[in-house]
């Protein structure tokens, strides 16, 4: 090993508290990334080998009822690849000791082998068998919900008839990746049921022998998808086709390309932060270790030593400090991004996991980590080799300080002498002591990122489920009824009261662009269900016009209130309207329309129909009711409202739990190194001044003063610019999660802002300890003999 | 053993209090695995008001000893008496005491505080000790009241060692220790700080100990001690004082 290298090594040893603090931040960064980029990668491999070896279809069309003869003209549109009829069918299941409502979609698959398209994959037991009319495979998530196996029946109600049916098999498939019962928001296993079941007794219980009510295509590479859907329409609509569905507007695939679009956005956010508080950190070290290193330099310069193997001795160093980083930092990340795979293959029903680390993500991570390092430290560097031996050999003067400002003031006379060199110190190099400050407050910052989730999320169910849908029992109806059902409905025993709602598909134009959605109609002085924006005001429907969700008129159809929107009902007999959009309303989940129900009636020109109704009820009553409600086959869907919103919590606490967890973690780790090094760096350049107080006679409190005294003021300063900086951040991610599915407004509690404060406190604290050990062990006399 | 010390060898003072009175005392370093015996066996008085030079090349102990002296260090052996008092036996925050009180220290490089004026240098110390005189007064003493509110960087070497000395006898010590003051100074400057110390001895009366390499520094002192090899080699007392201005090298 050559003396140059030694020194390296002897240099990172006795920095290794410093060196350690950074590996841990730069650790922290590619870990970051890693697990994000690692877990994107895996589920979109996992998601595209699902869909591509169970054949998920690209076109998906509901009809009302079509002879299965009308195939031979789908299959011969030019641009077809393959097509597959289904029956699908709405159904109720009937649980012994299971009191509440559990809805179910029963799809057909062929009488024997597998379906041509959205093939099914097993996880127990057997696809059906040709003859044996009464079985059926149910979906794995179901049968977790409620330890059912192959062998257990089932109690189903298809079209108003009971049905004994017997598992046989459970497993998935590509078109119920995420399973959403109808008017839920969230996946339910326990109360929504996705079954499958052979043809010929599924059409013979559901009135479709010979016929279908659903058909998917796949097309061939060069189709041109909207001319084919067009013409795939013009051929369904005589038989109650209500539009095609491309994959992406698929609710499962839709739902999980949303996810996953979400995920690449916060990938897009959080590795860059850490990765630049890390670079930050690894400059203001290696600065500093050539500022100590003067004379040494000039020394080596003085031997011969060329600038550039200067040069590259200081970039050895960066470079071993940045390889260690991603040395821990990438098996960290691997291992956390499996994990976090795991919970969103579970979150999302993906029967594999092909969890991957691509290697161009150790690359890209490799590059950005470097080229921080090596960007960080480049001036420092060029500082060292630029000095000329003799220069750097002689003794720095003695550095040019200034009054600060604060004692300009007049205030100088209430400032003991210790605290004037506090704050002149900070005054003297206001950079250092600004970039100082800005390290801190960047751990601040994302420290709220973890925290601040949770706060947006409580405000948007509270939005959602207290303010505005206040419920406690939806019901929806199979078709659109009259209103008489909901007199039947509010005089069951225990139902309170009750209000009625319609909703109908529709697609909203405005010039070129257009959009799937519902829209809702309430009474304009419904009290159960209302429209609350995000200020907490209630909306009044307007007698006449449409108003539509602020993120739907601006980020999609890019219209404003006063304008009008073309309406096209997706409900078989596709009425056409043009309606005034008569305001905004600002929501955080979903992209719906509403209407006042006279209004939306009036359009529909049917009468007084309903979809459905929002009821108070008497919960001793409330077994009762939902035994009454299972009876009514007219009934498709009965949510409970406290389940949707324990639903809402199963889903998110998980995810939420871990990734806080993460970033809490990360963040820590983050203000621990950041203001550990801050209070080494102070000692550092201050030890030869304690040292010199101690020997006139300045206790160790009393120096420890004027060293925690300067990184307290440090941190109080960055407290305030962190905490702002914060919310900058999280107003930042709050954009990059906005999806069509939910908006997270901008929500951070109180409690937040004193967690990311109390952290960071906590750190400098705690570094601050560390540090003022250190002065313990100042060497007095070798103070006494060096020179500045 | 001999005490080559006699009251006689101090001219100036007819009754001196002894100061210092050190006995037998030793100090061994460990350096790695090389034990260093800096100190072997030192006897000698310190008496008040005295002007003491002591000589010896490098490594001859005399930095050890007076770090002894000033309470920065300990020795590993034998009694070093302050006043009524025995040094040795004292624990890290009573030494601080000591030195905060009774001790002024001068170095050769400065070690002034640069963030610090000249006066709230001396501030520094007239404000944690008890009967301080007045920085102002301080600097008046070695003649820098029209530099009273510069900074370090803005004094020229020799300044900055005559507010290093100010600092020094603000807190009024009984003793003020000097670890080759001109060290780092050119022979003018160096005459000029040197004044400042005579005056320093002259007009508070200070026990006053500077160690130097520079022989002709020992001239202007009451008693020159010399040391070699840890040991005392000679304490001699200087009839015949010069005034700084007289010395040169």
């Amino acid at each position: 090993m050559k003396a140059l290298e030694h020194k390296l090594w002897r240099d990172l040893w006795n920095l290794r508290g410093q060196t350690l603090a950074i590996i841990a931040v730069m650790a922290s960064g590619v870990a970051c990334f890693i697990m994000f980029m690692s877990t994107l990668d895996s589920l979109l491999q996992s998601r595209d080998r699902y869909y591509s070896e169970y054949r998920f279809a690209e076109i998906f069309v509901p009809v009302k009822r079509a002879p299965e003869s009308v195939v031979l003209r789908l299959e011969s549109i030019a641009g077809v690849s393959k097509v597959d009829t289904r029956v699908v069918a709405p159904v109720t299941v009937d649980m012994e000791g299971f009191h509440e409502p559990i809805i179910g979609t029963i799809t057909s698959i062929p009488d024997s082998g597998e379906p041509l398209l959205n093939r099914l994959y097993l996880r127990a037991g057997r696809l059906i068998e040709p003859g044996r009319n009464n079985e059926i495979v149910i979906s794995e998530a179901f049968a977790e919900a409620h330890q059912l196996h192959p062998g257990d029946t089932l109690r189903v109600t298809i079209n108003g008839k009971r049905e004994r049916l017997h598992i046989v098999g459970s497993g998935g498939s590509p078109e119920y990746v995420h399973q959403v019962p109808p008017g839920g928001a969230f996946p339910d296993y326990e109360r929504y049921a996705v079954m499958w079941m052979g043809r010929t007794p599924l059409a013979r219980a559901y009135d479709m022998d010979g016929a279908f009510n659903h058909v998917v295509l796949t097309l061939t590479r060069d189709a041109d998808a909207p001319a084919v859907m067009d013409q795939i329409d013009a051929i369904l609509r005589p038989y109650g086709g209500v539009g095609a569905i491309a994959r992406k507007d698929q609710s499962s695939h839709f739902m999980l390309a949303q996810e996953l679009t979400q995920l690449e956005n916060l990938s897009g956010v959080f590795p860059i932060i850490f990765l630049s508080v890390a670079a930050f950190l690894l400059n203001v070290v290696v600065t500093r270790l050539v500022g100590t290193q003067r004379e040494q330099i000039a020394a080596l310069k003085a031997f011969g030593y060329s600038n550039i193997a200067i040069a590259l001795h200081y970039l050895q160093m960066i470079m071993l400090i940045v390889l260690a980083g991603i040395t821990a930092g990438v098996p960290l990340g691997a291992t956390l991004g499996h994990m976090l795979s795991e919970i969103f293959v579970e979150y999302f029903r993906l029967p594999f996991l092909d969890y991957t680390l691509e290697p161009l993500r150790v690359l890209q991570v490799s590059l950005i980590t470097g080229a921080a390092g090596l960007l960080g430290t480049l001036a420092a560097v060029r500082a060292a080799v630029r000095l000329k031996p003799a220069a750097a050999m002689r003794p720095e003067a003695p550095a040019v300080y200034r009054t600060s400002l604060l004692e300009r003031i007049g205030v100088q006379r209430l400032l003991s002498t210790p605290t004037r060199m506090i704050l002149r110190n900070l005054a003297h190099k206001p950079v250092k002591s600004l970039l100082a400050i800005l390290g801190i407050s960047l751990s601040v910052g994302i420290l709220m990122t973890g925290q601040f989730q949770q706060d947006s999320i409580n405000f948007m169910m509270h939005l959602r489920y207290i303010l505005s849908q206040r419920d406690d029992l939806t019901v929806v109806f199979n078709e659109p009824t009259s209103h008489r059902a909901l007199t039947e409905l509010v005089s069951l025993p225990g139902v309170q009261y009750g209000e009625p709602f319609r909703f109908v598909p529709v697609r909203l134009r405005f010039e070129h662009r257009s959009y799937r959605t519902l829209i809702w109609a309430l009474e304009p002085d419904a009290s159960i269900r209302r429209l609350v924006d995000n200020d907490l005001q209630v909306i009044k429907l307007p007698p006449d016009g449409i108003i539509l969700n602020e993120y739907l008129a601006t980020s999609i159809l890019h219209l404003k209130a006063g304008d009008r929107v073309v309406v096209e009902t997706l409900d078989g007999r596709m009425r056409k309207a043009s309606l005034p959009v008569a305001g905004l309303i600002q929501e955080d989940f979903g992209v719906s329309a509403y209407m006042s129900l006279q209004a939306l009636n009036r359009l529909m020109q049917e009468g007084e129909l309903i979809s459905g109704a929002s009821l108070y009820i008497d919960e001793r009553y409330a077994n009762e009711i939902y035994q009454q409600i299972k009876e009514r086959p007219a009934i498709a869907a009965a949510l409970i409202r406290q389940q949707e919103i324990r639903n809402f919590h199963r889903v998110m606490d998980q995810t939420m739990l871990f990734w806080t967890s993460v970033a809490t973690l990360f963040a820590i780790t983050i203000a621990v190194g950041v203001v550990y090094n801050s209070a080494r760096i102070i000692l550092t350049e201050r030890s030869r001044e304690l040292a010199s107080l101690r020997v006139l006679g300045y206790t160790r409190g009393e120096i420890s003063y004027i060293l925690l005294g300067e990184l307290a003021l440090l941190t109080l300063a960055a407290l305030p610019v962190g905490l702002l900086f914060g919310r900058a951040l999280c107003g930042y991610i709050t954009l990059t999660v906005n999806n069509d599915m939910y908006r997270v407004p901008l929500v951070i509690e109180p409690s937040t802002y004193a967690f990311a404060a109390f952290c960071v406190l906590l750190a400098a604290a705690v570094s601050g300890l560390l540090v003022r050990q250190k002065l313990d062990k100042l060497d007095l006399i070798a103070a006494l003999k060096t020179k500045e | 053993m001999t005490n080559p010390v006699s009251d006689t060898s101090n001219p100036t003072h007819s009754s001196p209090a002894v100061v210092f009175e050190t006995h037998d005392v030793t100090k061994t370093y460990q350096m790695g695995e090389v034990e260093v015996r800096a100190l072997r066996g030192i006897d000698l008085e310190l008496y008040e008001g005295e002007f003491v030079v002591m000589l010896g090349p490098s490594g001859s102990g005399k930095s050890t000893l007076l770090n002894i002296l000033g309470g920065l260090d300990v020795p590993s052996s034998g009694t070093v008496r302050y006043g009524d008092t025995d040094l040795s036996t004292f624990n890290e925050s009573v030494l601080t005491q000591y030195r905060r009180e009774h001790v002024g220290f001068v170095f050769q490089f400065y070690n002034l505080i640069p963030s610090l004026t000249a006066r709230e240098n001396v501030a520094l110390v007239t404000e944690i000790s008890s009967q301080p005189l007045a920085p102002e007064e301080a600097l008046k003493l070695v003649e820098l009241s029209d530099r009273m509110d510069h900074f370090p960087a803005q004094l020229s070497g020799g300044e900055q060692q005559r507010v290093a000395i100010a600092r020094a006898i603000a807190k009024r010590p009984r003793v003020l220790l000097c670890d080759e003051p001109t060290g780092a100074l050119d022979i003018r400057t160096g005459i000029v700080v040197l004044e400042a110390l005579a005056k320093v001895n002259r007009e508070l009366g200070t026990t006053t100990v500077v160690i130097t390499h520079n022989v002709a520094i020992a001239d202007m002192a009451d008693r020159v001690i010399r040391l070699s090899d840890g040991m005392i080699a000679s304490i001699e007392g200087n009839p015949h004082k010069k005034s700084p201005s007289e010395l040169s090298w």
